[in-house]
């Protein structure tokens, strides 16, 4: 009886809010389900993590122990300064290129800008290793243009530097592209009717309207580049970085626990920037007024003329680096028979897995898309569209943003510690194709959530409370207007994912098993037995499966644009 | 409505999660044998289609890397072993574990035809049993050496001269096992102290260090850089394959190491390892070792390999296998303080 006494006011209480429906439950029970999964996929792994460098290899607490050893290893010190030159060296050129490239592109009326902005995403369907290894044919002891670099070697600091380069325009260019695309012409009406110089509009004008976009853009490169392992571990030699250090510690010498405390110290910057880039983006959208009139540029001979020789240029190389892995893939011994044959691509014979690790790379790629796009969009839909719980709602979207700022290779051994105790019940999942998929659809789950969610914040929420007065239930509403319209979205996220998985190598190197070997490990294990040239035959064919996918992704966005699309024109 | 959506629902989530747990079962038709390997990548597939042909209810699934990772990785599954049979990598190694704990001793069919140096004197049935010795040789590019003037080397002594500077590369020993019987014969040529003097300056001429132990062959058979210390079998293969390099063996003695099997304590599939155990002596196997491999545990097998520099079995080290493995720890973490962090100006 005293049960029922004390019940009945706190039900009485409940009474006078507001009734949460029955849909409202389910959506929350989804919601939550999605919120548990990546609680399980990176906030437990984290804190495994965290612990494990706190402890010994018979796993006690040791306090600071690991953290002190490491310090005072002289070898450290170096690492982290070779670390942070190489992001700086490539962050300052990538800035200066890519921002010329995109000025090119939006600010002149040089011709072909749609080939241009095609070739300059192409390294994005490169695993990082390809454009390192083709990087040594063309200025390795061996290389075609070796007397290019003056007498300085490739392996080191300035092949390294040229490799990411290569890796990271894509990704420093969009976002310029993005940031100069949102600039106001009124502006430069202004300064032109003032009379200012041209160089006076770039610096008074153009510049100060980019600044969001270059801070993001340097963020972006600094973290790309300080927990990329693929490219130092091809070019670096003797030169030391951190992320291949966390590598070595783990795969070499099997040391968990140091490469714990490496990976912590990598995870700083990661997050340091991640968080920068945040503040700055927020302040990016606030930029643009209504009132805005999209910049139209105007012909003027010279100027477009030396923009299409800079995007040539670059567009050039870019194309060269490809065709270079392309050519070298199949020549039969580089540099004394130069005679092409298929002998590279006998995988079989080489260490990585053989042809059984692309075929299993396709099935991690497809089963990342698919899973990952459902899961993904849906988790957006209702972060953006659920109504009420508030709270929920803000700690999924947190959870959606965190796995930006991991690093992969962090990511991968977070992995080994949380799904390889001993005591986790998921521990069947290890070593298996899920763990893959799971660790990837995470690692990418951000840029694929934010992509959802621009798109769906482009909906007018009306949709949303007409259903509801028509008592339409959500997911007819979800199944009829939301995924129709947004299916541009979901094909870009599902293709994101897919290239991504392809291409992968930081996160799963720790992660994949004897029967699950993967493509672009097997590129890493092949250069890493000397094994130059399949390795970048095993590269050749990732990024010709990553560019099919990309084709077959365009040709449907048409078909469907045309059949979904159409109440976007008028 | 709403329940057909939900059906639809549960039906996708519910297939999604079977074929993903399918994927990871596979079918368990055949006992599957996890063997640990350090063997070559090109030699793995001929071995397991010989002894598949012979056993052909076992089937072998590879786990391959450089010796010093696969040691590395027994080391840390060690109270939770996942492979059944070791096999195909160092005997110092092998010493090493077996000396934890790891294995258990089996002696297989015929062992009483192979060598004694070849197989485990302390433990009886022996914890690990030899299959064939890999040898130290070094890589020379002739080619590249008439680009940059470079003599032919003909002994250790040789690659410290300051004319091979930024010429030679050489496997990481704590990655390679090529790069620590590199190192270990040079201690048991040398004294320790002395050997420690001729890595300094041999330091100095070294490029980099690769990971693996057959990549310095291959770099120099390319011609990415001219003096590669390797093994003798990756010289010759890449000698036969038209590599313009010669392989040496230098004059003070070359160390070398047996590549050995040993069975896991607590495989589950005891007779499966036992199979593999039993037809790794066999004169059949024995004679696919030969193929590329100059020194087999079974006496009056083996035959020249074409292309193995001449004279290398004369010049093979009497090798302390106990002592290596005694003291592999210790000299591997001074290697790494003293050379790995070569990025160090100062050394």
């Amino acid at each position: 009886m005293t049960g029922t006494a004390t019940l009945a006011p706190a039900l009485s209480g409940l009474a006078v809010k507001e009734k949460v429906s029955r849909e409202d439950w389910i959506m929350r029970g989804i919601l939550l389900a999605i919120a548990l999964f990546l609680t399980v996929s990176i906030l437990l792994p984290l804190y495994f993590l965290m612990s494990k460098g706190f402890q010994d290899k018979d796993g006690t607490f040791t306090g600071l122990a690991n953290f002190t050893e490491f310090f005072s290893t002289p070898a450290l010190f170096y690492s982290i300064q070779n670390s942070l030159v190489i992001t700086l060296w490539t962050s300052g050129i990538v800035l200066i290129l890519a921002f010329t490239f995109a000025y090119g592109l939006t600010r002149s009326c040089m011709p072909f800008k749609s080939l241009f902005k095609g070739i300059a995403l192409v390294p994005i369907l490169m695993p990082s290793l390809l454009p390192a290894i083709s990087l040594v044919y063309f200025f390795g002891k061996q290389g075609v243009i070796t007397s290019w670099l003056f007498g300085y070697e490739i392996y080191g600091p300035i092949g390294i530097v040229m490799g990411e380069i290569i890796y990271v325009f894509p990704h420093a260019m969009t976002i310029m592209l993005i940031a100069m695309a949102m600039s106001d012409a009124r502006l430069y009406e202004a300064s032109e009717a003032l009379g200012a110089s041209k160089l006076k509009t770039f610096f008074t004008v153009t510049l100060p309207g980019m600044r969001y976009g270059l801070v993001s853009a340097f963020f972006v490169t600094f973290t790309l580049v300080i927990t990329d392992f693929g490219v130092p571990k091809v070019l670096g030699g003797k030169y030391n970085v951190l992320a291949t250090d966390v590598y070595k510690q783990v795969v070499g010498r099997q040391d968990f626990e140091m490469g714990a405390v490496v990976s912590m110290v990598l995870l700083v910057p990661a997050v340091l920037a991640f968080f920068a880039d945040r503040l700055v983006q927020r302040k990016q959208v606030a930029m643009l007024s209504t009132r805005a009139v999209p910049y139209v540029p105007k012909p003027s001979r010279g100027f477009d003329m030396a923009m299409l020789g800079f995007c040539g240029l670059v567009g050039f190389i870019i194309l060269a680096i490809l065709g270079m892995a392309f050519f070298a893939s199949f020549v039969k011994f580089w540099p004394y028979d130069l005679t092409l044959g298929l002998k590279n691509y006998q995988f079989d014979l080489m260490d990585g897995g053989g042809w059984a690790s692309y075929f299993n790379s396709i099935e991690l790629a497809s089963w990342t898309a698919v899973v990952g796009t459902v899961m993904i969009f849906i988790g957006a839909y209702l972060v953006e569209k659920s109504n009420g719980f508030q709270a929920g709602r803000s700690a999924m979207q947190f959870l959606c943003i965190m796995p930006m700022a991991v690093p992969g290779l962090v990511l991968g051994l977070a992995y080994i510690f949380f799904f390889n105790h001993p005591d986790n019940p998921l521990g069947f999942l290890y070593h298996t194709m899920p763990i893959l998929v799971i660790c990837t659809v995470t690692h990418f789950y951000t840029v694929a959530h934010l992509t959802a969610v621009t798109a769906l914040k482009q909906m007018d929420p009306e949709f949303e409370s007409v259903s509801a007065s028509l008592k339409v239930p959500f997911y007819k509403t979800f199944r009829r207007v939301t995924v129709p319209v947004c299916v541009p979205a979901i094909l870009d996220i599902s293709m994101y994912l897919f290239v991504n998985a392809m291409t992968t190598v930081s996160a799963v190197v720790f992660l994949y098993s004897p029967d699950t070997t993967l493509a672009s490990v097997a590129v890493l294990n092949m250069d890493d037995a000397g094994d130059t040239a399949p390795a970048a035959a095993m590269g050749m064919m990732i990024v010709i499966t990553a560019a099919g996918v990309r084709l077959i992704h365009s040709l449907l966005t048409r078909s469907l644009a045309r059949r979904t699309q159409a109440w976007r024109k008028r | 409505m709403r329940s057909k959506f939900l059906k639809q629902l549960a039906a996708i989530t519910a297939g999604g999660l079977l074929v993903l747990g399918l994927g990871a079962s596979g079918a368990q038709a055949k006992t599957d044998l996890l063997v640990y390997t350090a063997i070559e990548a090109d030699e793995l597939a001929k071995f397991k289609k010989a002894f598949e042909g012979d056993y052909p209810d076992v089937n072998i699934k590879w786990v391959r890397d450089s010796t010093g990772i696969m040691t590395s990785k027994l080391m840390a599954e060690k109270n939770n072993p996942k492979a059944d049979i070791v096999w195909g990598l160092a005997a110092t190694s092998l010493m090493k574990l077996s000396n934890e704990g790891y294995f258990q001793g089996y002696a297989p069919k015929g062992i009483e035809k192979l060598g004694k140096l070849y197989y485990d004197q302390k433990n009886n049935p022996p914890q690990w049993v030899g299959q064939r010795a890999w040898i130290a040789s070094v890589c020379f590019n002739t080619v590249e050496a008439g680009k940059y003037k470079l003599p032919l080397p003909t002994s250790w002594a040789d690659l410290t001269k300051p004319v091979y500077k930024g010429h030679v590369i050489m496997p990481n020993p704590n990655s390679s096992g090529t790069g620590f019987l590199d190192v270990s014969s040079w201690m048991q040529l040398m004294g320790e102290d002395n050997a420690w003097k001729f890595m300094d300056a041999l330091h100095v001429n070294i490029s980099r260090y690769t990971h693996s132990g057959s990549a310095p062959c291959k770099l120099a058979a390319s011609g990415e850089v001219p003096v590669g210390i390797s093994f003798a079998y990756r010289g010759a293969k890449s000698k036969s394959g038209g590599a313009p390099i010669e392989v040496i063996a230098p004059s003070e003695g070359v160390g070398w190491d047996l590549e050995s099997f040993a069975i896991v304590k607590n495989t589950k599939n005891l007779a499966a390892a036992r199979m593999l155990a039993d037809w790794s002596v066999s004169a059949k196997a024995m004679k696919i070792y030969n193929e590329e491999y100059a020194v087999v545990a079974m006496p009056g097998i083996a035959k020249p390999v074409k292309n193995f520099p001449p004279g290398i079995l004369e010049k093979m080290i009497q090798n302390d296998f106990a002592w290596a493995a005694k003291n592999q720890d210790r000299i591997l973490n001074k290697w790494r303080d003293k050379y790995d962090a070569k990025s160090d100006p100062k050394k």
